[in-house]
């Protein structure tokens, strides 16, 4: 139970112009603007849209500036915002196969149609500080060579042609999509339940429970099949105008996970799939998608499922950063008559147990003197 | 050209036109549209900010989920001569929406059709497409040109 806390709105009113001043920092120092946030700070910025589940640069660029740079409350704070606005509707799935892509990458084919693109990527830095970042620093401009206009097949469908792996499970006729924000999640839940779940879930949490399934935890032997960055067109069958309208492109990133077979006295062995995607440059988040997707299939691949990344209640139930801290944090706000209540209990306890060891004293005593 | 297959170039048409509007800049929209002198215009519903669920597919090519909800800004206009137009594009800037409504009317008519694609839709598809050419010339930079290496004598 929580109580009002009468008395303190001055104290609070004050807290948060004391907020807003730290926020600020010092004066001297020149503010941060949402485009300098949203240019140089980009990953964040994927990162609040992804976990935010709202994909809009410049709002997730003000909730980090608000939140002072912690972005599982600037991701409180998306998921706040999407409230204030209607739902016009879904867009029309989006064509991954046809992203222009900036970086694509394959772990499990050197020569892949399209070839390996490396794009901007931390891999095969050094992790040495670069003190001439400091300031003043001017990149030079980009490399380039001439683009090829070959199409970039995903390197599971060029696997799936010789039916080495699985294909992705098609939707049912009229069936409908889960939608998580809509109704509450029931278990067990379905692929699409679990995918959009696991999209907006926690970078760290999943990082975690991916991480355990490679250390022994419900291992599943999994391969980078690819994962790509670009952008992806999106197309908004906008009823008013009856056709399919193009609203721009999204950044996504895509990871397909390759793992060990499955097979069965009716099918032959193929490698089975996990599936990441995220918005903006999302790679570790894509990745960790994968293997946890992987792993929480275990029931319908007849997999022992006694780790935790295979079990569905224990990672869907724990994977949103917003339900998480707003339940750890609520513990900081006022529980007086909770622990009120808490310490009568005790003291009353406590006082039977005193009174039993006096009695029982005076017992041993009688006995002592009996004896 | 019988209505269906009218019907169906026009739709392509502002479709294309859509795809192009998206991508620009509502000051780039605005100056070329103060390039050609308009007819005359009302809103027909005014310029809305809501979402729109984002779905991917299951393995990229599977069945539909929800990955996510993108802001999106939509608006309609009708011109004089009756056409109407809308407008959706992401983000939250209504004139943009608006602008886009106009030009997808403009496409409409018969009166400004050609002009709108040429003084409008043609150069911002051209700027469009140098700017995903540079940035496809980039990513090809990096792109890792395998070697074997030789070992032993030979």
């Amino acid at each position: 139970m929580y109580v009002a806390v009468k008395g303190g709105e001055r104290a609070i009113e004050n807290a948060h112009r004391l907020l807003a001043d730290a926020r600020r920092g010092d004066q001297s120092v020149p503010e941060l603007s949402l485009d300098q946030i949203s240019e140089q700070l980009g990953l964040a910025v994927d990162r609040v849209m992804s976990e935010g589940s709202l994909y809009d640069r410049e709002l997730a660029a003000l909730a980090i500036k608000q939140a002072r740079g912690d972005l599982i409350e600037a991701i409180f704070l998306a998921r706040a915002f999407r409230a204030t606005l209607p739902r016009f509707g879904a867009s029309e799935p989006v064509d991954t196969g046809a992203m222009r892509v900036r970086r694509r990458v394959s772990a499990t084919f050197k020569d892949i149609p399209g070839g390996q693109i490396l794009g901007p990527t931390f891999d095969y830095t050094h992790r040495l500080l670069d003190p001439s970042l400091a300031e003043g620093f001017v990149p030079e401009a980009p490399a380039t060579s001439e683009a090829s206009t070959a199409p970039t097949p995903r390197v599971t469908d060029i696997l799936g042609r010789d039916g080495l792996i699985e294909s992705s499970p098609q939707a049912e006729e009229g069936a409908t999509i889960g939608d998580l924000t809509r109704e509450p999640l029931n278990f067990p839940a379905d692929r699409d339940l679990r995918l959009q779940n696991l999209a907006r879930g926690d970078e760290g949490f999943l990082l975690a429970m991916g991480y355990s399934t490679q250390r022994g935890y419900g291992r599943n032997h999994p391969f980078v099949g690819e994962i790509r960055f670009g952008e992806v067109e999106v197309e908004f069958v906008g009823e008013d105008v009856g056709f399919a309208v193009p609203l721009g492109a999204i950044e996504l990133t895509e990871c397909q996970m390759v793992n060990q077979f499955k097979g069965s006295a009716t099918e032959a062995p193929c490698f089975t799939r996990g599936y990441g995607l995220a918005f903006g440059q999302s790679e570790r988040k894509t990745m960790s998608m994968a293997l946890v997707d992987r792993a929480l299939r275990a029931r319908e691949l007849g997999e022992e499922a006694l780790a935790p990344a295979q079990d569905e209640e224990f990672v869907l139930s724990h994977s949103d950063n917003v339900q998480a801290t707003g339940f750890v944090e609520h513990l900081k706000l006022p529980h007086y008559v909770d622990f009120q209540s808490e310490l009568g209990l005790l003291r009353k306890l406590r006082k039977e147990f005193a009174e039993a060891s006096l009695e029982a004293d005076a017992s041993d005593g009688m006995k002592e003197a009996a004896e | 050209m019988d209505s269906v297959s009218q019907h169906n170039t026009q739709q392509a048409q502002r479709q294309a036109a859509m795809a192009v509007l998206a991508h620009a800049e509502a000051g780039e929209i605005a100056a070329r549209l103060r390039t050609i002198s308009l007819p005359g215009h009302q809103d027909l519903r005014a310029p809305e900010n809501g979402l729109v669920m984002l779905r991917g597919r299951v393995g990229g090519d599977g069945a539909p989920f929800n990955l996510g909800e993108a802001t999106v800004s939509r608006a309609a206009v009708r011109l004089v001569s009756g056409e109407v137009g809308f407008g959706y594009t992401l983000g939250r800037n209504s004139e943009k929406a608006r602008l886009i409504a106009l030009c997808d009317a403009l496409v409409q008519s018969r009166d400004f059709g050609a002009a709108v694609e040429r003084a409008i839709i043609a150069p911002l598809r051209e700027q469009l497409m140098v700017r995903r050419k540079r940035q496809a010339e980039q990513a090809a930079a990096t792109k890792v040109d395998f070697y074997t290496m030789v070992r032993g004598e030979g």
